[in-house]
């Protein structure tokens, strides 16, 4: 498996990178771990690969005014071990120590996950959940998409041609919150077959707040906006987790029916809600 | 390898950046502590690089797509997959494969302690386990915390079979023999600490 033939270019900053997309044919490399193997298989064949590993300060995880500021960047392995990750946004750091194995994590980065949108990626449940930005950069400046409107559908998101992306910002998870990420990973692939990221926060018996992201059963990463409703109502886990992806597009395949993915949805998310609780304070 | 010698690779490096789809491009890999020149399409990979231009057949071609950890090498101590890495994204980085393991050439404790617990059967695997084995090691050594570890705030980590487990996940044995790599590994781990700890009373 040989990609077809392409120039390879590494440009130092974003400005040259933007310009080197300009005339369509280029294909942005950020970690290299969905393109690489979609360009062997010959699914991809981009006269040019933009390179983005040499432009300084894309790889920064910054946090400032309560929010934290991921560069695309950042390795998955970065991620889970980073100190400001797992003090202000544990969740997203949970999530990305779930992602395949530890050399995947090494070279996989978030920025080149989000942008590729497979509708099994670990972390698009976890940014939904967290109520995340996607930070874009073109060449007519810089625009943020919410989580939960970027991803579209399988492999299609909000960006248009001629943008990358530059940063996920996610607001501080409160301290007494409590969080989850469960997964039901393929056994060949480590690709959830369904994940679930759960946030909670409680007030005196009840739920104050509660945020539901869940990956893997449709095509495309999605907020239980109905099951957070139930939890901040006063219904239980069990109630609200058995709403989960009610009216949601499911994906099918020799491995897991729509239904039966459905199903591991809301098992999942039950347990996932059990799970944040026990952590919330 | 120097800061003047990095420095230089860092330089060509930045040079060959424009490569056209029919351009070879002559660029130096540092491998196994030696400097390798190698002319390539910007389409090879760092593991066809290895075994089709430098000859270095240790490291394994499984899937070819990163599924499987045969092909795993070291980057600047890190474990990655070569099968998707391109050859030119790691000019001027120091790359260890399997061929690098052995000191002065005799096999490593951690070699050893394979052939001793039968880590292996066919050993097509073999060569990505090894490789694995010194980068996962080296991070737990540097206390990186894994999905598993249940306390990351208590600094201290077990080097214990279910973290083992997790974090030699990305290499696959179809023979296997799982034991015997764990049962390697968790030697070979003990014994290096055992060494280090005898040099320090030595002094």
């Amino acid at each position: 498996m040989i990609s077809n033939a392409f120039s390879y270019h590494t440009p130092e900053t974003l400005e040259e990178a933007l310009a080197m997309l300009e005339d369509g044919g280029g294909k942005i490399l950020a970690g290299g771990m969905s393109l690489i193997p979609l360009m062997k298989l010959r699914l991809a064949s981009p006269e040019s690969v933009v390179d983005l590993r040499r432009i300084p300060g894309l790889k920064a995880i910054t946090e400032e005014g309560g929010a934290v500021r991921i560069g695309a960047m950042a390795t998955h392995h970065e991620i889970e071990i980073s100190p400001v990750i797992r003090g202000k946004c544990p969740l997203l750091g949970e999530a990305a120590s779930a992602i395949g194995d530890i050399q995947v994590r090494n070279m996989g980065t978030i920025g080149g996950s989000v942008a590729h949108a497979d509708p099994a990626a670990d972390y698009p449940a976890a940014l939904v959940a967290l109520e995340a930005r996607i930070r874009l950069r073109s060449a007519n400046g810089e625009r943020t998409v919410e989580a939960s409107e970027f991803f579209v559908d399988a492999f299609t998101t909000a960006m248009e041609a001629g943008e990358i992306v530059v940063a996920i910002e996610v607001k501080e998870e409160e301290a007494s919150e409590g969080f989850k990420y469960e997964k039901v990973a393929h056994p060949a692939s480590g690709f959830p077959v369904v994940g679930v990221a759960v946030r909670v926060k409680k007030s005196g018996a009840g739920i104050a707040m509660a945020r539901i992201g869940v990956t893997g059963m449709g095509p495309h990463a999605f907020r239980a906006r109905n099951a957070e409703a139930l939890l901040e109502g006063g219904a239980g886990a069990a109630a609200a987790a058995a709403v989960v992806g009610e009216g949601e597009e499911t994906n099918s395949d020799l491995y897991a029916s729509g239904e039966y993915r459905r199903h591991l949805a809301r098992v999942h998310a039950g347990r996932a809600i059990a799970a944040a609780l026990t952590r919330a304070l | 390898m120097t800061h003047s010698q990095n420095a230089e690779l860092e330089r060509q490096a930045a040079e060959s950046s424009v490569a056209g789809p029919d351009n070879r491009l002559r660029i130096t890999l540092m491998v196994n502590g030696d400097r390798r020149e190698v002319e390539i399409e910007p389409r090879v990979s760092l593991l066809d690089a290895l075994r089709e231009r430098l000859h270095l057949t240790g490291t394994k071609k499984g899937c070819d797509q990163g599924a499987c950890g045969a092909c795993t090498v070291l980057v600047n101590g890190e474990r990655i997959l070569s099968c998707l890495a391109l050859a030119i994204q790691y000019t001027g980085q120091e790359i260890t494969t399997v061929e690098g393991l052995a000191l002065d050439g005799s096999l490593s404790p951690l070699q050893q302690a394979f052939i001793t617990h039968d880590g292996f059967q066919c050993g097509y695997c073999t060569s990505g386990q090894l490789c694995s084995a010194v980068g996962m090691m080296r991070e737990f050594d540097d206390g990186v915390p894994s999905a598993v570890t249940a306390d990351v705030a208590s600094g201290t980590i077990d080097f214990s079979d279910t973290e083992i487990k997790e974090r030699m996940s990305g290499n696959l044995c179809r023979c296997g023999a799982y034991v015997g790599i764990c049962d390697a590994i968790r030697e070979a781990h003990s014994e290096v600490h055992s060494e280090v700890h005898h040099a320090g009373e030595s002094r």
